[in-house]
C-alpha cells in the first residue's frame, strides 16, 4: 500500500481550492455611485419592474431603485420577519391586506402623497387624515374557464357564483386554500359580505361538493385551468388575461353577484435613512402618470382623474361587479376566526380515499 | 483536538443552533413576543385537521422510505458488486434527481401522469394529484440521497470475508444475508432514516402535485407564508424535527454495533462477472434509470414547447432570458458564484468535522452532541431555516448581522441546510477506515493532522468528491430557505426560474430549469474526469 498522492500534489490540490474561494469572495461588491439607492420591496409582477423603474427614475433623477420581488405572500413573512432591522425604503405594490398586518406591527410611516385628493376614497386608508398605505390599482376574484376542456365534459359556462355549486361540475372546480393565498381569503371574505354570514357558509359548503382540490396559491387555479387539468378555477383576472394571449383556450368570468377585492399599495418603512426620498417614490406612486403605467395591467385604478382603458383581454365590468363598500379592517379583524372556521369545515377533505 | 471540536461545535452553534432558537422559541410566544407557555401547541393539537396531516406524513413518508430503500439498494448494488455492462452511465443518470430544480419533475409528472398526462391510463383512474403523486415525487427526489450513502456503504468491503464463505461453500443468498447485509448495515439504516425525514420535511413535491392532501410541511406553508403566523409555523417547525431526534437515537444504537471494514489487513473485493446476475440487474437498473431520464425529457420538452398542452410546435425562444425579466443572465453567474462556494467551504468544514467526530479520542460526549447537531438540519424545512436566519443574522445587536443581504449569508446557510447528507457520507467513508491507522500513527508518534492529510484524505478522495459535487448541485437548485434571503445583487437562478413560473410563464420556468440541470451535468461530467484519474493515483489498493 504505497504510492499514496505525492505531498507536493496534495499541497498544489489545497492551493487551487483555497484560491478558487479567494476569487470568488473578491468578485463580490458592486460599486456605488453618488445617487441615492432606494430598496423598494415589491409582489408586483415581474414583467412591470423595468417599466416602473425607467419611469420613476426618469422623472427622479438621482434615485435608483433597487428591486426586491417575491410573490406576496413571501414578500410579506420577509417584511414581517425583518421588522426589527427593517432593510426595504418602502413597499410599492403589495396587497393592501398585506399592508395591514404590516401597519398593526407599528411598521409604517404615514405619509399624504402629492395628489392624494385624486385617489379614490376606496384606495385610501380613511382612518385618519394621514394614511400609511395608499392603493394603486385593484385585482379582483374571477372564474377561469378552459373552453376546450369544458366541451369535452359538456360543461356550461358558470355566469355567477351560485352558478358553481350546479351538480353538473362536481369534482370540476379547484380553488385556492384561503389560508396560504390572499386570492383564497379575499373570495371568502367576498361571499360572507355578499351572501351574509349564515348564507357564505352555506354557499360554500355547496360549493365544497364541486371543489376538487384546494390549491396553495392564487393564480395557479387559474393556470391549472390554462393547462387543461381542470376545467374551472376559481382565482383573478391577471393570470387568466395573460393565458389568452399566450393563446391558452381560457375564459375570463366575473361572476354578476359581485366580486372580492384587494388592491396593490404603497407604503413608506417607518425608520428608513432615505425618507425624501421614498416620499418621492410614493409621490410618484400615486400619480396620474403612474396609474396610466398600472393600466398596461389592471382596469381598476386609484386615481379618479385617470380614465381607464380596459387592456387586451381584460373581462369588462370589473369595476362594477367589484363589492363596494369592501369591508378590509373588519375583515381582517375576522380573518383568523374565519380561517379557524373554514380549516375545520373543509380544510381535511382530502383524506387518503 | 479538543479545541478542533470545540471550534466547530461553535461554527454548528451559529450557523444552526442560535438561528432555530431564535424562531423555535416563538412557538411557546404570543403574536407580541410574550411567553405563553404550550398554549400554541394545546391550539394547534385541538385542530382535527392536524392530526390528519400528521397521518399523511406518516403514511406518504413511509411508504416513499420503503419503495425508494428498495430501488437506491438494488442500483447502489448493481453498481457496486455486479459486473453489468453501462455502471458508468448508470451512476451518473442516478444523479438526475439531484440536478434538476424541484420545479422540473413537479411539472413532467403533471405532464406525464396528470388529468392531460400522455400516460394517465397507467393509474387506472387514480388521481395524480394526492398521496400517489407525491410518493411518486418523492421517491424520484430521494432516491440520490439514499444512492450516494449506499454506493459508498456497498464499495468497500473485504474480500477474503466472501472467499472464506465462497471456500465455505456458502451458497450465494446465505453470504448475502451474513456478509453483505450486515456489511452495510450502518449504510442502510442511514440511509433509510436520511430518507424518512427528508420526505416527512419536504414541501417542494407536496405543494406542486399533492393537491389538497395536507402534510405537515404544507401545514407550515399555510401558516407562515398564508397568515405569517410565525409561531403556529415554529409549533409545526417544532414536530418537523421528530425525525431527526428518532434518527440520532438510532443511529447511536446502530453506531455500537457496527464495525470497521476496512481494517489494516483487508483485501478489497472485487466483483466477478456472473453472467445471469448481472443480466438481471442491468434490467432493473435500465428501469430506474429509463423512468428518470423520461422525467428529465419531459421536462425539456416542457421547455420547448409552445403553449402545453394546446400547441405541442417546438420553439427556443423560452431560453431567451433576457426576454422573460429584468435579470438576463445575472442570477445564473450568482448561482454559479454561490454553489462554488458552497462546494468548496462546505466540503472542507463537513469532511473535517465528520473526521474530528469520528476519529478523534476522548470528549466522547462533546462528539456524540456534534453529531447531533449534524442530524438537525435534514429536518429543518427551508422555510423555517431561512426565516430563522432573518430573526437571528438580521438582529440589529447581532455582531455578524452584516452578512445578512450578502452573498455569505447565502453560502452559510445552503451548507448548514445541506450539511445532514454530506456529513453522513463522510461518517460512512470514514467509518470504513480502520482506526488502527491513527493508533499505528500515534504509536510512530506521527501528528493526527498529518495521518488526516496523508492516509484519510487520499482514502476518501473519492466520498469528498462526492461531497463536494452534492453541495453544487444542491446550491443550485435550492430554494425554499435562500428565498428569504438573497437580495437584489444575489439574485439566484433557482429563485428565478419559481418567480418566472409563479408569473404564469411554466416553459421559461422550464428553460431556466433545464439550463441549471446542463450546468450541474457538466460539472458532474467533469467530476467524474477527475475522478477517474484520483482513482488511478489514490485508489489503487482497491484493486489488487
Amino acid at each position: 500500500m504505497n504510492n499514496w498522492i505525492s505531498r507536493r500534489h496534495t499541497a498544489l490540490m489545497g492551493l487551487a481550492v483555497l484560491g478558487t474561494a479567494a476569487i470568488l469572495f473578491a468578485s463580490a461588491a458592486p460599486t456605488l455611485a453618488d445617487d441615492v439607492v432606494l430598496k423598494v420591496y415589491t409582489a408586483l409582477e415581474e414583467e412591470q419592474l423595468p417599466i416602473y423603474k425607467e419611469a420613476f427614475e426618469k422623472a427622479n433623477p438621482g434615485i435608483n431603485i433597487e428591486w426586491q420581488r417575491d410573490s406576496t405572500g413571501v414578500i410579506s413573512a420577509r417584511l414581517l420577519a425583518e421588522k426589527d432591522n427593517r432593510q426595504a425604503d418602502i413597499v410599492w405594490g403589495l396587497a393592501a391586506t398585506s399592508m395591514m398586518v404590516l401597519d398593526k406591527e407599528g411598521m409604517l410611516e404615514s405619509y399624504r402623497p402629492a395628489g392624494f385628493d385624486q385617489i379614490k376614497d376606496d384606495f385610501k386608508d380613511l382612518r385618519s387624515g394621514w394614511p400609511t398605505w395608499v392603493g394603486m390599482d385593484a385585482w379582483a376574484s374571477a372564474i377561469c374557464f378552459n373552453t376546450v376542456e369544458a366541451e369535452k365534459l359538456g360543461l356550461p359556462k358558470p355566469t355567477s357564483w351560485k352558478d358553481l355549486t350546479n351538480p353538473v361540475y362536481k369534482d370540476q372546480i379547484v380553488m385556492p386554500n384561503p389560508g396560504s393565498s390572499g386570492t383564497g381569503f379575499l373570495t371568502v371574505s367576498a361571499w360572507l359580505q355578499l351572501f351574509g354570514d349564515k348564507g357564505g357558509w352555506s354557499y360554500m359548503t355547496a360549493l365544497h361538493d364541486n371543489v376538487k382540490t384546494y390549491l396553495h396559491s392564487g393564480s395557479k387555479p387559474c393556470k391549472a385551468v390554462g393547462a387543461g387539468e381542470y376545467p374551472i378555477g376559481i382565482s383573478f383576472a391577471y393570470p387568466g388575461v395573460k393565458l389568452i394571449n399566450d393563446g391558452a383556450p381560457v375564459e375570463v368570468i366575473l361572476p354578476t353577484e359581485g366580486i372580492g377585492w384587494d388592491m396593490e399599495a404603497t407604503a413608506i418603512m417607518k425608520g428608513t435613512k432615505q425618507l425624501t426620498a421614498a416620499q418621492k417614490l410614493a409621490d410618484f406612486a400615486a400619480s396620474a402618470d403612474a396609474n396610466k403605467l398600472y393600466n398596461a395591467s389592471y382596469q381598476v385604478l386609484a386615481r379618479k382623474d385617470v380614465a381607464a382603458t380596459l387592456p387586451a383581454n381584460y373581462p369588462a365590468d370589473e369595476d362594477k361587479l367589484m363589492i363596494s363598500p369592501n369591508n378590509f379592517y373588519e375583515m381582517a379583524d375576522r380573518r383568523q376566526a374565519i380561517l379557524d372556521e373554514w380549516q375545520r369545515s373543509f380544510g381535511s377533505k382530502d383524506a387518503p380515499k | 483536538m479538543r479545541c478542533c471540536l470545540l471550534l466547530l461545535g461553535l461554527y454548528l452553534t451559529v450557523t444552526l443552533v442560535l438561528p432555530l432558537y431564535t424562531l423555535l422559541a416563538k412557538s411557546l410566544q404570543n403574536k407580541d413576543g410574550h411567553f405563553v407557555g404550550f398554549a400554541n401547541f394545546a391550539r394547534y393539537f385541538a385542530d382535527p385537521a392536524m392530526l390528519q396531516s400528521f397521518a399523511n406524513t406518516v403514511h406518504v413518508s413511509a411508504i416513499g422510505t420503503i419503495i425508494t430503500l428498495l430501488l437506491a439498494f438494488l442500483y447502489a448494488y448493481a453498481l457496486t458488486r455486479t459486473c453489468m455492462a453501462g455502471r458508468g452511465f448508470f451512476r451518473a443518470v442516478a444523479l438526475i434527481p439531484l440536478l434538476a430544480p424541484s420545479l422540473l419533475p413537479g411539472l413532467a409528472l403533471v405532464y406525464l401522469f396528470g388529468n392531460q398526462g400522455i400516460f394517465k391510463s397507467l393509474l387506472f383512474g387514480h388521481e395524480i394529484y394526492g398521496p400517489i403523486g407525491i410518493v411518486m415525487g418523492e421517491v424520484f427526489f430521494a432516491f440520490p440521497h439514499a444512492l450516494i450513502i449506499l454506493v459508498t456503504a456497498l464499495s468497500v468491503a473485504d474480500g477474503r470475508l466472501y472467499e472464506a464463505a465462497e471456500s465455505l461453500r456458502a451458497r450465494p443468498a446465505r453470504i448475502f444475508l451474513t456478509v453483505t447485509l450486515p456489511g452495510c448495515r450502518y449504510g442502510l439504516v442511514s440511509a433509510s432514516l436520511v430518507i424518512f425525514t427528508l420526505i416527512f420535511t419536504d414541501f417542494g413535491v407536496p405543494k406542486v402535485i399533492g393537491g389538497s392532501y395536507n402534510v405537515l410541511a404544507t401545514d407550515v406553508y399555510r401558516q407562515v407564508i398564508g397568515q405569517f403566523n410565525f409561531q403556529m409555523g415554529a409549533v409545526v417547525g417544532l414536530l418537523l424535527l421528530l425525525p431527526a431526534v428518532l434518527s440520532f437515537a438510532a443511529d447511536r444504537i446502530m453506531q455500537r454495533k457496527q464495525v470497521a471494514l476496512l481494517s489494516a489487513r483487508a483485501v478489497p473485493l472485487q466483483p466477478k462477472p456472473r453472467p445471469l446476475t448481472d443480466r438481471v440487474f442491468f434490467c432493473l437498473a435500465a428501469a430506474v434509470a429509463g423512468f428518470l431520464l423520461l422525467v428529465l425529457g419531459m421536462a425539456l420538452f416542457g421547455s420547448l414547447v409552445k403553449l402545453w398542452p394546446y400547441n405541442l410546435s417546438l420553439t427556443l425562444k423560452w431560453y431567451d432570458f433576457a426576454r422573460a425579466g429584468t435579470d438576463g443572465w445575472g442570477p445564473y453567474f450568482n448561482s454559479l458564484r454561490m454553489a462554488a462556494l458552497v462546494a468548496a467551504i462546505g466540503t472542507a468544514i463537513i469532511f473535517g468535522g465528520a473526521y474530528l467526530v469520528e476519529k478523534s479520542r476522548g470528549a466522547g460526549r462533546l462528539r456524540a452532541i456534534l453529531h447531533l447537531l449534524a442530524m438537525i438540519p435534514l429536518a429543518v424545512p427551508g422555510i423555517v431555516l431561512g426565516l430563522s436566519y432573518i430573526f437571528f443574522f438580521n438582529a440589529p445587536d447581532n455582531p455578524l448581522n452584516f452578512i445578512y443581504g450578502t452573498m455569505t449569508v447565502l453560502v452559510v446557510n445552503t451548507i448548514c441546510h445541506f450539511y445532514t447528507v454530506s456529513h453522513l457520507t463522510a461518517i460512512t467513508a470514514l467509518k470504513q477506515v480502520d482506526a488502527e491507522f491513527e493508533s499505528v500513527a500515534a504509536s510512530l508518534k506521527v501528528p493526527l493532522y498529518r495521518t488526516f492529510w496523508r492516509v484519510t484524505v487520499p482514502v476518501c478522495l473519492p466520498a469528498i468528491l462526492d461531497i463536494s459535487v452534492y453541495l453544487f448541485v444542491n446550491a443550485m437548485t435550492t430554494v425554499s430557505a435562500v428565498v428569504f434571503l438573497y437580495s437584489a445583487e444575489t439574485k439566484l437562478m433557482s429563485i428565478n426560474a419559481i418567480n418566472t413560473d409563479d408569473a404564469g410563464n411554466t416553459a421559461a420556468a422550464c428553460a431556466m430549469g433545464m439550463t441549471i440541470v446542463a450546468t450541474s451535468a457538466a460539472l458532474k461530467g467533469l467530476h467524474s474526469l477527475i475522478l477517474r484519474r484520483v482513482e488511478r493515483r489514490t485508489q489503487a489498493w482497491r484493486k489488487r
